[in-house]
């Protein structure tokens, strides 16, 4: 196994700067999400408006995929719509899931293309969908 | 020195992730000898067929190996009868028996159910539900700072409401040892009966549940080198009698009329439906392959892993440790965490090293709760492990930080 293709200089800067680690002033949605198996457990606040997510942030406790993984998808939503969020969502999942391979359909991932590794190591992909699921069940009514 | 047991564990000889395997998480299960993988086989191609059933040979050769088991289980653990050795699945089986035949029957509104703090969820959570449905209080005995059951804890906590006192030798995240005799005298004399979770002592040195007298021992055969699939409840005589069945069907009853059943006397009593008999071949098996080694040996060479390790682990000063390491208390389990970073990144990065150690809450919440901490590492060691394993895991710890962008 090549750590360097797992931990990338990407996944330990989001791991290690917290830049979206911290609370909003008035989220409209707060969401736990956990991994029972592995403790990991996060708490996802959006600030939805007419349909668009006007801003994200995050708290809770992680390995670096999930906290690296949960970071990165911020970057993706802030300032999107929850259309717009389903598709990042989808196309993440899909990539996890290796049903998505392809590197043109995941360019909408950006930075979030750092954890396609991630599809290889079984033990380690639930780290990396958690903050994704968290969203899907955060924005189902929002659409 | 190198470890003469090594070449009995085929597991132990392949690579992994092309490095040789180092094999740090025998809490969780151990590595199986060839001794035991070879009793598996040899039952099936040779012996299988339903004991206690049929009247041609095969069936009585297969019921001679359950049975013969059953009897070498019982040497093991020096129990007065073979009767009293009751072959579950695992240690959690064993545990939900009790709850539901003895404390669901037993266990009256008012009482009080007691556990440490350092149990696992296995002798947790089915006390929590039998006081729930009981209407009993579940206490909880909790440990001075070093990990460790104080005698003011056992007085304070055992009183004369006390009716079951659940508890487990070691812990499977401190890996100390409890003060098993002093629980049991306490708790006696107040009436209370003693049930001792097992399952990370009795692979690592000799327990006599006689001259412990406790009332219930349970462990499970695949963290002492048998098959997964395979453990024991141990219970005195009279307390077993009294229990209801805990499971019905084949094999546990004298007689079934339409409305009523006599039930079948112990073992079979608690024993419905086909066993795991290959299963009890091969925990035979690892009983005697531990015979031939000893126990002065398996504890001298943990000992020695122990106190290498300890010293190597507490000179990096990213490491902490949780619990005690006073010898006379601590088996060959090691809890820590490495600064800055989650234990299953540290897990993942050993394992490209070939590291095998566990991650995460160790089915242990209350006492992750108690330490103050979300989860840790854990190293636990067997005989088969070396000074060289220790080596190895210091070095791949010692590159942990680096990876994920941290100053050593």
């Amino acid at each position: 196994m090549d750590l360097s293709g797992v931990y990338t200089e990407m996944i330990a800067e989001h791991n290690k700067s917290g830049r979206n680690k911290k609370h909003l002033v008035e989220p409209t949605i707060v969401l736990k999400g956990r991994n029972p198996s592995c403790g990991d457990e996060i708490s996802l606040e959006l600030k939805v408006n007419n349909g668009v997510i006007e801003d994200a942030a995050f708290t809770g406790i992680g390995c670096a995929i999930s906290q690296a993984s949960t970071s990165m998808m911020i970057d993706l939503i802030r300032g999107q719509n929850v259309e717009k969020a389903q598709e990042f969502i989808d196309t993440f999942l899909g990539m996890i899931k290796r049903e998505i391979t392809d590197d043109d359909d995941l360019e909408i991932l950006d930075e979030a293309i750092a954890l396609k590794n991630i599809s290889n190591m079984p033990a380690r992909v639930k780290c990396a969908v958690l903050s994704w699921h968290t969203l899907e069940s955060a924005i189902k009514d929002e659409k | 020195m190198p470890n003469e047991y090594i070449k009995d564990f085929p597991i132990l000889q392949k690579p992994m992730n092309g490095k040789s395997l180092v094999y740090l998480d025998n809490g969780a299960t151990t590595q199986k000898p060839l001794a035991v993988i070879q009793a598996v086989d040899d039952y099936y191609t040779t012996f299988n067929a339903n004991p206690h059933r049929g009247a041609y040979d095969l069936s009585v050769k297969a019921t001679e190996i359950y049975e013969g088991a059953r009897e070498t289980v019982q040497k093991f653990i020096g129990a007065a009868n073979s009767y009293e050795v009751i072959f579950t699945k695992n240690a959690t089986e064993s545990l939900n028996l009790l709850a539901y035949s003895y404390g669901m029957n037993f266990i009256e509104a008012g009482d009080e159910i007691v556990i440490s703090i350092a149990e696992h969820h296995s002798n947790l959570v089915p006390w929590q539900q039998v006081a729930k449905a009981k209407g009993a209080t579940l206490k909880y005995i909790y440990l001075d700072s070093v990990g460790r059951i104080t005698q003011q804890e056992i007085a304070a906590k055992i009183t004369d409401k006390t009716k079951i006192v659940a508890v487990t030798q070691v812990s499977n995240v401190l890996g100390i040892i409890n003060p098993i005799a002093d629980i049991v005298k306490k708790a006696h004399s107040v009436g209370a009966i003693v049930i001792v979770d097992g399952a990370q002592s009795v692979p690592h040195f000799k327990v006599d549940v006689q001259a412990l007298d406790i009332d219930f021992l349970v462990f499970s055969g695949h963290k002492m080198l048998s098959p997964m699939g395979i453990g024991v409840l141990y219970g005195k005589e009279a307390l077993l009698d009294k229990m209801p069945p805990f499971l019905c069907g084949g094999d546990m009853i004298d007689y079934v009329w339409e409305q009523e059943t006599a039930f079948a006397p112990l073992p079979a009593k608690f024993e419905a439906g086909t066993q795991n008999v290959g299963g009890a071949a091969g925990l035979a098996a690892a009983i005697e392959y531990i015979g031939k080694i000893g126990f002065d040996k398996i504890e001298a060479i943990e000992a020695d892993l122990i106190q290498y390790a300890i010293p190597k682990l507490k000179a990096l000063p990213y490491i902490t440790l949780y619990g005690s390491d006073d010898l006379s208390v601590k088996t060959g389990v090691i809890a820590f965490n490495v600064a800055d970073i989650h234990p299953h990144d540290v897990s993942t990065i050993l394992d490209a090293d070939g590291v095998a150690i566990r991650a995460g809450h160790h089915c242990a919440h209350p006492l992750m709760q108690y330490l103050g901490v979300n989860a840790t590492c854990r190293a636990s060691l067997y005989f088969y492990n070396t000074r060289e394993d220790i080596d190895k895991l210091i070095d791949s710890l010692s590159r942990v930080r680096g990876v994920l962008g941290y100053g050593s």
